[in-house]
């Protein structure tokens, strides 16, 4: 109940929510009204307009766009917090490790992730997606997203680690006969939560992001049905000079929400964090 | 009789900057030791940059000394085994400045009262650990139910410093170091505590180590008291000959700004004297010269030993030089243990 | 003589999600001409908000409910912010807590210093800044070439005297300064009290010492006022409150300090300070004072009343001197 008054104060974090839970909805019973088997090549005759029977058009390869949105929502946003979750735990974990014990481990990890921050990340997605491209789908491409977005975390992580390692309650922890672990995952892993949270969004966010990229440039799953790839086809078939509006504008719409929804859910999160942003009444 | 926790010439040095290593030597060449005869509580007295809060960290074994020995019960701390160091932990607790701080903000403040219990197995039972608790909080004069189960956010700084105290109390430690306890707590809270601290010492048979730049609380609360100045003793001994009648510059110094509460007792003239800051400068001799009144040239030359001047008090300063020196070590004598 | 500053009746509330914390509750005090008054009380007594009410730098959702603040006459509640701008610093000059670490660190003393003096329309040539800075400089006895650095390679001490610098630098009537020397070393806190005590012999300059260091106060200023709960309480010379304290509260605070004379005996305050959400009946002291009465508990707030020569007391212990 606490919650519910506080998102009347916290609008951002409420409209953050609210946005994100539409499209949750969206692509999970989106299901029931069209099946995902229209949303691939053939299923329906191509190239019409909204209409009752297709509320959403159709395609240039017979795809009835209201499946493709739902199924395109659904894997993109996965692909997203696959890589986002992946590329989160394993730059906490480091950055933890690398903050806390120091010493020769701290200075390995922070010279690989200052190395690699430098490499091009555009660039080395491209050349991996496309030496795998015959193999390519969602999930590897999540894998493949999950190789870059590891750094970020780990370098703000361990700052975050280093400056509550720091602090009195740490100290009165080892006087109370706590273990080094036990204090990472006791004491300083709680404390962190809110950032965390807060990472993931831009995780995820960065995440989507670059797999939206690689998708229209054609280096997505070919097959898959994702916002990317969709709006690949939008290109490929020359949608725009074809006046088929619908389908360019749908998928916009979407992923103009979905990064809405993001971006409030974060301004949201910093705000609950952040006493000093917190509006007084 | 082995000391349950001594410095030996201990140095610690600080390096710092990416280009030019700037090393600043936080303490220099210090003893001390606490005993296990008598349970004592020495202040360690000085302004920012002496080196105080240094050594208490390096008596809490939170940092490594540069050069010198820490003996735990006569062996190498930096050496010990593991089952020692959690022996260690357990008899030498601290009680720090910032009664927020201390707190994980996570969880409520029972955490800082369970925690230990369980790790050093000081209740059979969950009975047992919440009579534990709730005693050792009626002892410094808190209401268990007003208390317990609150975050820290939700009780005042004397109530946060409290419980810390309580905390110690139910450790029953041997050692106890307190840095600054009462700086950041209210006039009138500040004696309720210092009581608890009293009690720790006379009642319970624990040492303290009482670390501040107030010397009006040292002066009521401690039997002996070392005044550091950037790093090194300037003077050591009984307090109330110490303050009463300062002999090294630096504690004529100290002791004349001390603010007493007293309208009759104003702030004298002769502190005119002494130079104001400078800063800090690298000095052959003794450090505190470039402001003292009555530094000679050998003062800049070579820093001074301590020379014992009465057998409860010692002061490095030329100015005593009749009298027979006192190796680092060998500090204990004038200190009542 | 009239006062130089004056709070008559002052009410300052702050609108929480709770309701109205009492922060000031009809406080009234003067300040006279060179007279160095000191306001002391724990922390959540209100010194503060009292000390930004004066200044009228109090913002939502704190809010002056009524009361005057009189500066030479003039009523400065009533007064337009731009109007109460230009008297600030010009005529009464803050230095806040933790001023000190406030100071612009990419700017150098010397700008930040003629900020002031140039906001104000007055228009200086060059020279005739750096001739000001110098001469402001080394009137708080800082050596003129802390003019070109930052306060990064500033001590302590050094940066608080920038912070007086800047207080002075349009040569006000009245300072307030809140907690200026809690940060400091012993040693510093002397020696810039001792600035401050020939800067204001100098200037003639009336100054109002916030703080709750009781030792501080004895040894810096004349009279002293002790708020509780956001109530003055008592209000005197420092003799009359050290050596003769007439309010319960006082007493017990005098009674707490450790002094020269007696080594080793302690005595604390018992119970906590009320909350200003919900405030007990009458006087906001009752629950913990050793003297309460009746009339303690039931009654108003019992106010202000002259017990002796400028020593004032609100108690009703008192209530029949006259």
């Amino acid at each position: 109940m606490r919650f519910f008054r506080y998102l009347r104060r916290n609008k951002r974090l409420a409209a953050g929510i609210a946005i994100l839970t539409f499209l949750f909805l969206f692509a999970t019973l989106g299901r029931l009204i069209a099946p995902p088997a229209r949303a691939y090549p053939l299923a329906v005759p191509a190239n019409k307009p909204p209409s009752l029977e297709y509320p959403f058009g159709t395609d240039s390869q017979g795809r009835d766009l209201l499946a493709t949105i739902v199924m395109g929502t659904y894997l993109t946003v996965r692909i997203g917090v696959l890589a986002g979750i992946i590329g989160l735990a394993v730059g906490t974990f480091l950055g933890f490790t690398a903050a806390y014990y120091g010493g020769a481990l701290d200075t390995i990890v922070r010279w690989a992730v200052d190395v690699l921050l430098t490499v091009p990340g555009l660039l080395v997605l491209v050349v991996i997606a496309a030496l795998i491209q015959r193999t390519l789908n969602p999930t590897s491409l999540s894998l493949v997203l999950a190789l870059l977005a590891w750094m970020g975390p780990t370098r703000t992580v361990r700052s975050q680690v280093l400056s509550l390692r720091e602090r009195a309650f740490v100290r009165i922890a080892q006087l109370s006969g706590e273990g080094n672990l036990e204090i990472i995952f006791r004491e300083l892993f709680p404390n962190l939560l809110p950032y965390l949270g807060a990472s993931l969004v831009g995780s995820v966010t960065g995440a989507i992001f670059a797999s939206l990229g690689l998708e229209q440039l054609g280096l997505g799953a070919m097959r898959e049905p994702t916002l990317g790839m969709t709006i690949y086809w939008v290109q490929y078939y020359g949608a725009f000079i074809r006046g088929l509006w619908w389908w360019i504008l749908e998928p916009v719409a979407v992923i103009v929400l979905i990064f809405m929804g993001l971006f409030f859910l974060s301004a949201g999160l910093d705000e609950f964090a952040n006493p000093r942003v917190r509006r007084v009444a | 009789m082995t000391a349950l926790l001594e410095l030996r010439e201990v140095t610690k040095i600080y390096s710092g900057g990416v280009f030019r290593r700037r090393t600043t030597v936080a303490l220099d060449r210090v003893s001390l030791s606490i005993g296990t005869e008598k349970p004592t509580i020495t202040a360690i007295a000085g302004e920012s940059g002496s080196g105080k809060t240094t050594m208490g960290m390096l008596f809490l074994g939170f940092l490594p000394p540069t050069s010198g020995e820490i003996l735990y019960k006569g062996k190498d701390l930096w050496a010990a085994s593991k089952e020692e160091w959690r022996v260690f932990r357990r008899e030498v607790q601290a009680i720090f400045q910032d009664p927020f701080e201390v707190y994980n903000p996570f969880y409520k403040v029972d955490h800082v009262l369970t925690m230990p219990i369980v790790r050093f197995h000081l209740a059979n039972s969950r009975q047992g650990q919440q009579e534990m608790i709730e005693k050792a909080l009626i002892d410094v004069g808190l209401r268990p139910e007003e208390t317990l189960g609150r975050y820290p956010h939700q009780l005042s700084g004397g109530q946060r410093q409290r419980i810390t105290v309580a905390r110690a109390l139910l450790l029953q430690p041997k050692l106890i170091i307190a840095d600054e306890p009462v700086s950041m707590v209210d006039a009138s809270l500040r004696a309720t505590i210092l009581q608890s601290l009293r009690k720790l010492n006379q009642e319970l048979g624990i040492s303290i180590l009482y670390i501040t730049h107030d010397l009006a609380t040292a002066y009521h609360i401690c039997e002996n008291i070392m005044v550091l100045y950037q790093g090194s003793v300037a003077e050591a001994g009984d307090v109330e000959t110490v303050i009463k009648n300062p002999q090294h510059p630096y504690t004529r110094l100290l002791v004349g700004s001390i603010a007493w509460p007293d309208p009759r007792h104003k702030w004298g003239q002769e502190v005119a004297e002494y130079r104001g800051e400078t800063l800090t400068q690298k000095t052959a001799g003794c450090k505190f010269a470039p402001r003292c009144p009555r530094a000679k040239p050998i003062c800049r030359e070579s820093p001074p030993p301590l020379y014992q001047t009465n057998h409860t008090r010692a002061a490095a300063c030329y100015l005593y030089e009749d009298n027979p020196i006192l190796a680092g070590h060998e500090i204990g004598r004038v200190l009542s243990q | 003589m009239d006062p130089i500053l004056s709070a008559r009746d002052l009410s300052v509330y702050y609108y929480t999600e709770r309701g109205p914390v009492k922060a000031v509750d009809h406080v009234s005090l003067d300040l006279q001409q060179s007279m160095r008054l000191g306001l002391v009380g724990e922390s959540g007594c209100g010194k503060s908000t009292l000390a930004m009410a004066l200044m009228r730098l109090i913002r939502p959702p704190g809010r002056i409910v009524h009361g005057e603040v009189l500066l030479d006459g003039v009523d400065l509640v009533k007064l337009s912010a731009e109007e109460v701008r230009r008297t600030r610093l010009s005529k009464i000059a803050l230095i806040p807590q933790g001023a000190m670490n406030s100071l612009n660190p990419v700017m150098r003393v010397r700008e930040q210093i003629a900020d002031g003096i140039v906001d104000r329309d007055e228009l200086f040539s060059i020279a005739e800044i750096e001739a000001r800075v110098t001469e402001l400089l080394e009137s708080v006895e800082l050596d003129p070439r802390v003019a070109g650095m930052y306060p990064h390679e500033l001590s302590g001490g050094m940066k608080q005297r920038v912070c007086m610098a800047i207080a002075i630098s349009m040569r006000p009537k009245v300072i307030i300064a809140d907690e200026p020397t809690s940060a400091l070393d012993v040693v510093v806190q002397r020696q810039v009290m001792d600035t401050v005590r020939r800067l204001q012999e100098e200037l003639g300059l009336s100054i109002i010492l916030i703080g709750h260091d009781m030792g501080l106060m004895a040894q810096s200023v004349d009279f002293l006022a002790v708020m509780y709960a956001g109530r003055l309480v008592e209000i005197g010379s420092v003799e009359d409150i050290f050596l003769q304290p007439l309010h319960p509260y006082t007493q017990l605070l005098i009674s707490t300090l450790p002094t020269l004379e007696v080594r080793g005996v302690f005595r604390g305050i018992p119970g906590i300070t009320p909350t200003l959400l919900n405030a007990p009946e009458g006087c906001l002291f009752h629950p913990r004072c050793l003297k309460a009465t009746d009339a303690c508990r039931s009654e108003e707030t019992p106010v202000l009343k002259e017990v002796s020569f400028s020593h004032c007391v609100s108690c009703y212990l008192y209530e029949d001197n006259k």
